[in-house]
């Protein structure tokens, strides 16, 4: 079990570096926050912890620990998404520049 | 049959969340992607709610709810100026749930008697080691960014000394539990040891390198959740840690390669500290200030004009003013381009976000390699409160402490003006040439109010 984790964790890595490498850094805050929304699956950790009525230490850890994720989860994509809101192209100035004007996302 | 579901909700999580990622290569694509990763995010939790290791509900309800209430302000109310510190903060609170769980986690298996195999017993001292650290160090991040605390590095007689004891004991009480598990209070020393870690660790480090700093730490929190994967045997938690660390050290490694230092330069570098005299002094350079209508002259005859933004322009909170000022610029027939430098601000992509908040289209912004061929042929290179990006010394004054930094060549632009509100010294310390260069006129005041001073002159021109 223990070796199949490695290889989860390992091409996963890969992948997350190969993705993430062709984010612009015009995106780079969107790409923090994102990340954090996404971390915010140790959500599925913590609902473990919280409702498998282990022990009471568990529990309440566990519920903090849910607390935690949730927020970040729910305050994570909800600010991505406003910032991505924000990101907009200047429509005639594209026209009028032609090709020049694509952004730097398509280097 | 309910195991197959739970794996199978956690594959197209996982799916979903590198799509995800994958779309912020595209601005235009981005926002759809993310709100695909947010449904990998459901899928994820419906699959664990259903796991038949829950039994009771009552505390999942109570934190879903109360975090839902909690996220929601951080998410639609914190302003975009405010974006470092709730960074910092929402790294926090995701290394928190990490460490917590590892604790639970560990608890569990000590109260139980199961014994921890060495393996577990390393994950979870990973998991806390890592999750505490950040917890630590996002935390006074946060309040630096904030200005709770003074941004200024604060160092003391010693302090890599003292930092390397901590480091050493953690790493022993580290190796020490690997060993032998069952050292209840040695496992909660370790926590707390962490913690300090953490603290001491961003104490000494500055504002302006707070960039690196919070991309390091978003790293080790990724890496944290990662490890609680390997504790507790899930894998959708290694696959999203592995790719939030990735994601983290790609950026802090942009970062310091942004100001031509090495991690460990930030991290125990304590930047701007020393009292040394710096390398050129002023004495016998005269700098030319300006007034608002010569500079609104300059401004308005030009043919292109390059905005460099900083940390001075997100301070004094000028960037609707800045694309006032753009747009008359452009209606009157210049052009006009923004260069971002990486390291403007205090986190990755700071101005960006700010300008984009502006309404500047995001076609408009050029990160410091496409834009700094296009200097050679503009008018006006206008300086918004940004100042070591400019710096010329960091090309050809080896005895700089930002020799060697890549900056944004303003000073091959025919005229260079700057908004500056005094003539004290950037971040780093030391004096700027580009301030004393004959090109140059300096506007002294308030970023805001100088430019609200130039939109109406230009207008008037």
């Amino acid at each position: 079990m223990l070796l199949l984790e490695l290889y989860v964790f390992v091409l996963a890595a890969f992948t997350g570096y190969m993705v993430i490498s062709k984010v612009p850094p015009l995106l780079h805050t969107p790409l923090m926050a994102a990340t954090n929304a996404i971390s915010g699956i140790s959500l599925v950790g913590s609902l473990i912890a919280a409702g498998s009525r282990a022990n009471n230490v568990a529990t309440i850890l566990g519920f903090i620990a849910v607390v935690c994720a949730t927020s970040n989860i729910v305050g994570g994509f909800l600010i991505t998404d406003r910032m991505l809101r924000m990101f907009r192209r200047d429509v005639p100035d594209a026209k009028r520049e032609g090709a020049k004007a694509a952004p730097p996302a398509e280097r | 049959m309910r195991d197959f579901f739970i794996q199978g909700s956690y594959l197209t999580a996982s799916v979903l969340f590198i799509l995800g990622l994958r779309s912020l290569t595209r601005p235009d694509k981005a926002r759809r992607g993310m709100q695909l990763a947010a449904a990998g995010m459901l899928f994820a939790v419906i699959g664990t709610l259903v796991s038949h290791q829950i039994v009771d509900y009552r505390w999942i309800a109570a934190g879903l709810v109360l975090g839902a209430v909690i996220g929601y302000p951080m998410g639609q109310w914190v302003p975009m100026t405010a974006m470092p510190q709730r960074i910092a903060l929402s790294l926090t609170l995701s290394a928190l749930a990490a460490a917590l769980v590892g604790i639970a986690e560990y608890n569990t298996r000590m109260t139980n008697g199961e014994g921890i195999p060495r393996p577990i017993m390393a994950a979870l001292g990973i998991e806390v080691l890592l999750g505490m650290i950040t917890v630590g160090g996002t935390l006074i991040a946060a309040g630096k960014l904030q200005e709770v605390i003074t941004s200024r590095p604060l160092t003391y007689r010693g302090q890599n000394l003292v930092n390397a004891i901590v480091f050493l004991a953690m790493l022993a009480l580290f190796g020490y539990l690997v060993a032998s598990p069952e050292q209840r209070g040695l496992f909660y020393a370790l926590i707390a040891l962490a913690f300090v870690f953490g603290i001491l660790l961003v104490l000494p480090i500055g504002g302006a390198d707070m960039p690196v700093v919070v991309a390091l730490l978003n790293s080790y929190s990724g890496l944290a959740s990662c490890a609680t994967g390997f504790a507790i045997g899930n894998v959708i938690l290694i696959i999203s840690g592995s790719l939030d660390g990735s994601s983290g050290f790609i950026l802090s490694v942009l970062m310091s390669k942004a100001m031509n230092r090495s991690f460990t330069n930030v991290l125990f570098g304590a930047f701007g500290s020393q009292t040394t005299a710096g390398p050129k002094s002023a004495a016998g350079l005269s700098v030319r200030s300006t007034s608002v209508d010569d500079a609104a002259v300059q401004l308005a005859y030009a043919q292109l004009v390059i905005i460099i933004p900083g940390y001075g322009m997100a301070v004094a909170q000028a960037q609707h003013q800045v694309r006032e000022l753009a747009e008359l610029i452009e209606g009157r027939g210049g052009e006009v381009k923004f260069a971002v430098h990486p390291v403007a601000g205090r986190m990755p992509g700071h101005m960006n976000v700010l300008l984009a908040e502006a309404n500047v289209p995001y076609d408009k912004l050029f990160d410091m390699d496409e834009i700094n061929g296009d200097f050679d042929r503009a008018d006006v290179a206008l300086v918004i409160g940004a100042n070591d990006v400019v710096n010329p010394a960091a090309r050809t004054d080896k005895a700089s402490p930002i020799y060697g930094m890549p900056i944004l060549n303003a000073d091959h632009a025919k005229s260079v003006i700057v908004l500056k509100r005094s003539m004290a010294a950037g971040f780093a310390g030391i004096e700027n040439e580009l301030f004393y260069n004959p090109k140059t006129s300096m506007l002294f005041g308030d970023a805001k109010k100088s430019l609200t001073g130039l939109v109406s002159e230009v207008k008037n021109a």
